[in-house]
């Protein structure tokens, strides 16, 4: 265990740790672009040279081991003025085009600029020309001439994708990101390596150019792809979701996802409801909400508890699920099923991608549903949405007699329904998920609800008090108390295991 | 005392063959060797005071031993035939008339630091010299001095030879290894050290092919023989490789120590029609280059050279008489530092090709009143800040060319 010196502050460190690391550990931030944590060392930016004592040259901290009695100075003006000329190097054959960048304002090119306020260089010359649209696989765009050449992206292929398809051609001045001959990017993973992209160099091809990142509002979430659960904001604006970010969990996704559930968000943009439909001779029709609860209630109310079956969803929060089973609690209703998003041929890797493509199966099981198994031939069902095809086909043969059905989207199901009530997608509201993990993850509220949406617990509620329950929810906090004995400050940032 | 080590049989008819390079005693140290401790010989070589000839001028029996002696794993040597730096041709005249020497003294390196596989990694474009080498090889094998058991000895050996593709680089020891493997040649980040985590991961010797190449004399003569030649710290002979305008363009070998001007002035017979010298780069195109004045005043050795601000390197000595233009000569340097850049490194990458863009416009008329600030600026802030020295390699030549021969540049700034 070194204990070495920085900037005059004592720190001991691991065996092994290197002087970047240390430095991060005091929360001392070195200026760094090709560094990166999950990814070898590649120290080729130069730009995190730091002066330590008895070393004749500057040394660069991300290739430098912690050795006992080490002095490092990281922020005396030499190591400033290398810095300065480091990035100055960097900036020559830049075409500084932020104005136009979608990295813009999230750029570590743009800040240490600022930061080190190079002002206009002496150089003169002209910029080495290079390709601004290469089109590197089916979800990534390179702009050539932004590159800096990190190679981020390419150790993230190398050694987290494992894919390998790009590489640097070409040498000097003319070197350039490429992939190898014959190949795309085009691994499950590659959106990341647009993340990893310190400058706007890489760019994921759906977000190019939709949005300044300046204007978006971000809130963190969990992404419904699949059973992982990775962690992730959800970037938004004017009620639009224009892409999710990955969000740090070492235990989930460490700071990955996959494209497949970066790219989902455009469910919550597309084909929402929002008023509740009722069936009528001419089919669905769009009503108040009151009468929509009011066909729904008077449907209940006309049947007894063994008529009834509950179909919660595995795509549902565990608060939605919680109301529904509290309402069965109260109507004595033991039916209790629920329902769950399949796809054919679903993916599935050992890194992240589950094929179980439900978020939250682990949490509907946890309260006492069962796999959806049909049964409903006369039975007035209230049901939560996703419901696969085979399931919606098992729904339609075994005719119910009554269909409540609570979605968030114009669904193959509302066909089925006799009533839709317009509920609010995960991005609508809070709630948690239980991964496959038994972790039980939190999310915030993105977007604010439009037209008549409600959260699921919300129509429930309603439900349950016209039915004479005295239910007075007011948040998903107490239904997450009754049924998971948990807060949401007790499940934190980062999700909680369950026993 | 005849002082030829290395080229002593570079003037006898079919000096490749290995009838030849037996008849003159080669490979009858063989049995010597094998009854040796191989740490034994890693002692002579050390006593010997051999320094690397590829240009850094480390001890070589020093870096033999940092070959970790208790690792489990594989030991390599890779011999560095890749030679490109601009001025220096040696190693591509021992590989052609002397393949046996270089082959007798990888034996003795393999056999020191306990490889049974080793490289030649050689310049792509020396098509001659790799034929030549592999006709040797495959003698030897015949005879039985290369693959397995040799000469009953229960010490086995083989050697691959690889053909580089074309690029500077991989005359950097890493770059090298990076290419060797497979990968782009490019040099790695250090430490670790090829001693300790080399070709595929594991512990590995480079050397060049002159160091190799005066293994086979040291074992028969002993570290004190080879003592004789050169002086204290710099001792044995080199090759240099005399290029530019004089009269006998060449390969001399001569004992470390050899005046300068002896070399230029006498075996290669002078400056070309009478000219005046104008400037001497005494050790390949990344050394700092010397005025006339100080070329007929320094001994060709480590720490003469070193004395006068300069480095011995690989021994090309490139010579510019009086017509020289120091512009072009730099702009020319340039030129070929940022083309073989690999362009990892941000400074390296991107200084090599300002440079180079500053002097083109200087050379076009173009000159601007700071550029010459400029251009040492930009070698400032390039030369050690980077994986490889390749940075240095240009910062050098920029540094000296500027300070001894300014007023040319000058000239050409007049805004
Ligand atoms: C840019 C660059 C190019 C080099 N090219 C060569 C070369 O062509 N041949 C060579 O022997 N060494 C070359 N070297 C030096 C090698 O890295 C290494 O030091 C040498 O091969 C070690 O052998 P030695 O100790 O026998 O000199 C080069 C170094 C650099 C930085
Ligand atoms: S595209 Fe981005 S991540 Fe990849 S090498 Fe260039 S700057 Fe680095
Ligand atoms: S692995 Fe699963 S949870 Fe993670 S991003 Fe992909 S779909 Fe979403
Ligand atoms: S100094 Fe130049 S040649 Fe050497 S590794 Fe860096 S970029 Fe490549
Ligand atoms: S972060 Fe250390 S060299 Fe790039």
């Amino acid at each position: 265990m070194p204990k070495l010196t920085i900037d005059g502050k004592e720190i001991t460190v691991e065996e092994g740790t290197t002087v970047f690391e240390a430095a991060r550990q005091m929360k001392t931030s070195i200026p760094h672009f090709c560094y990166h944590s999950k990814l070898s060392i590649a120290g080729n930016c130069r730009m995190c040279l730091v002066e330590i004592e008895k070393m004749p040259k500057p040394q660069i901290s991300c290739n430098t081991v912690a050795q006992e009695g080490m002095v490092v100075h990281t922020q005396t003006d030499n190591v400033k003025a290398l810095q300065k000329n480091v990035l100055e190097f960097i900036l020559i054959n830049h075409p500084i085009d932020c104005p136009v960048c979608d990295q813009a304002g999230e750029c570590k090119l743009q800040k240490y600029y600022m930061n080190y306020s190079v002002g206009d260089s002496e150089f003169n010359e002209s910029k080495v020309k290079k390709p601004k649209k290469v089109d590197l696989g089916p979800n990534v765009m390179l702009d050539d001439e932004r590159c800096i050449l990190c190679t981020r992206c390419v150790r993230f292929c190398d050694e987290i994708s494992k894919t390998g398809e790009l590489c640097v051609t070409n040498r000097g001045d003319r070197s350039t990101l490429r992939t190898f001959p014959g190949k795309k990017l085009d691994n499950k993973y590659s959106l990341n390596t647009v993340d990893i992209c310190p400058v706007g160099a890489l760019t994921s091809k759906p977000f190019r150019f939709q949005q300044r990142v300046w204007f978006l509002k971000s809130a963190p979430s969990i992404c419904t792809g699949c059973a992982t659960g990775c962690n992730i904001e959800i970037n938004h604006n004017d009620g639009k979701v224009f892409r999710y970010q990955t969000r740090k969990n070492e235990a989930v996704n460490e700071c990955w996802t996959c494209d497949e559930g970066r790219l989902s968000y455009t469910f919550i943009n597309e084909s929402r409801l929002i008023r509740p439909l009722l069936k009528t001779a001419n089919g669905l029709e769009e009503v108040t909400k009151t009468q929509a609860l009011a066909a729904a209630t008077e449907a209940l109310q006309k049947c007894s508890a063994e008529q009834i079956v509950f179909l919660g969803s595995a795509y549902e929060s565990n608060e939605n699920n919680a109301a529904l089973k509290k309402l069965a609690n109260n109507l004595g209703v033991t039916a209790l099923q629920y329902a769950f998003h399949e796809v054919e041929n679903p993916s599935s890797d050992d890194f992240l991608i589950k094929a179980d493509k439900n978020p939250n199966r682990a949490g509907v099981s946890n309260l006492g549903f069962a796999e959806f198994s049909g049964e409903l031939t006369g039975k007035t069902v209230l049901a939560m949405e996703r419901i696969s095809a085979s399931q919606i086909e098992k729904i339609r043969s075994q005719k119910p007699k009554y269909l409540i059905l609570l979605s968030s989207h114009q669904s193959p199901a509302c066909e089925l329904a006799d009533v839709v009530l317009p509920v609010c997608t995960f991005a609508e509201q809070k709630g948690s998920f239980i991964n496959f993990q038994e972790r039980i993850q939190k999310f915030e509220v993105a977007l604010a609800p439009k037209g008549q949406m409600q959260t699921a617990w919300q129509f429930l509620q309603e439900i349950a008090q016209s039915l004479g329950h005295a239910w007075a929810i007011t948040s998903p906090e107490p239904l997450l108390k009754e049924f998971f004995n948990l807060t949401y400050e007790e499940i934190g940032e980062q999700g909680k295991l369950l026993e | 005392m005849d002082t030829k080590i290395l080229t002593k049989n570079f003037g006898l008819k079919d000096s490749h063959l290995l009838s030849v390079y037996e008849s003159t005693g080669g490979y009858q140290n063989l049995k010597k060797l094998f009854g040796m401790q191989p740490g034994d010989v890693i002692e002579e070589v050390k006593k010997s005071g051999l320094r690397g000839r590829g240009g850094a001028g480390f001890p070589t029996g020093l870096k033999w031993s940092f070959v970790p002696k208790d690792s489990p794993k594989p030991k390599y040597l890779c011999v560095n035939a890749d030679e490109s730096e601009p001025g220096t041709f040696k190693d591509r005249y021992l590989l052609e008339l002397d393949p046996h020497r270089l082959i007798e003294g990888m034996i003795i390196c393999s056999y020191a630091i306990d490889c049974h596989n080793a490289y030649v990694y050689i310049r792509g474009e020396f098509v001659y010299p790799k034929v030549q080498l592999e006709k040797a090889i495959e003698e030897a094998y015949q005879k039985g001095y290369l693959g397995k058991n040799i000469l009953g000895s229960g010490f086995d050996l083989e050697i691959t030879v690889h053909r580089g593709a074309g690029a500077y680089i991989c005359g950097e020891e890493t770059a090298l290894l990076n290419s060797l493997e497979g990968k782009r040649g490019q040099p790695r980040l250090k430490p670790p050290f090829p001693a300790v985590v080399g070709l595929f991961a594991c512990p590995t010797v480079v050397n060049n092919v002159e160091t190799i190449s005066a293994l086979p004399y040291v074992l028969e003569n002993g570290a004190d023989a080879y003592r004789q030649f050169g002086t204290e710290k710099s001792p044995g002979t080199k090759m240099f490789s005399v290029s530019g305008h004089v009269n006998r363009p060449g390969n001399f070998e001569i004992p470390l120590g050899y005046p300068l001007k002896k070399l230029i002035m006498e075996d290669a017979g002078g400056i070309k029609d009478g000219k005046a010298l104008k400037a001497v780069i005494p050790g390949g195109s990344s050394v700092p280059v010397l005025t006339a004045e100080e070329a007929m005043d320094v001994n060709l050795d480590y720490e003469s050279l070193q004395e006068k601000g300069t480095m011995l390197g690989s021994g090309g000595v490139i010579v510019m008489d009086e017509t020289t233009c120091m512009v072009k000569a730099l702009t020319n340097l340039a030129h070929f530092y940022s083309h073989e850049s690999c362009g990892q490194c941000s400074p390296c990458r991107e200084g090599t090709g300002w440079a180079h863009k500053i002097l083109q416009r200087m050379l076009g008329g173009e000159g601007r009143a700071n550029d010459i600030d400029e251009l040492n600026r930009i070698a400032d802030n390039m030369a050690g800040k980077t994986i490889c020295v390749l940075a240095d390699a240009l910062a050098m030549p920029i540094w000296s060319y500027l300070k001894k021969f300014r007023s040319e540049f000058e000239a050409l700034c007049r805004s």
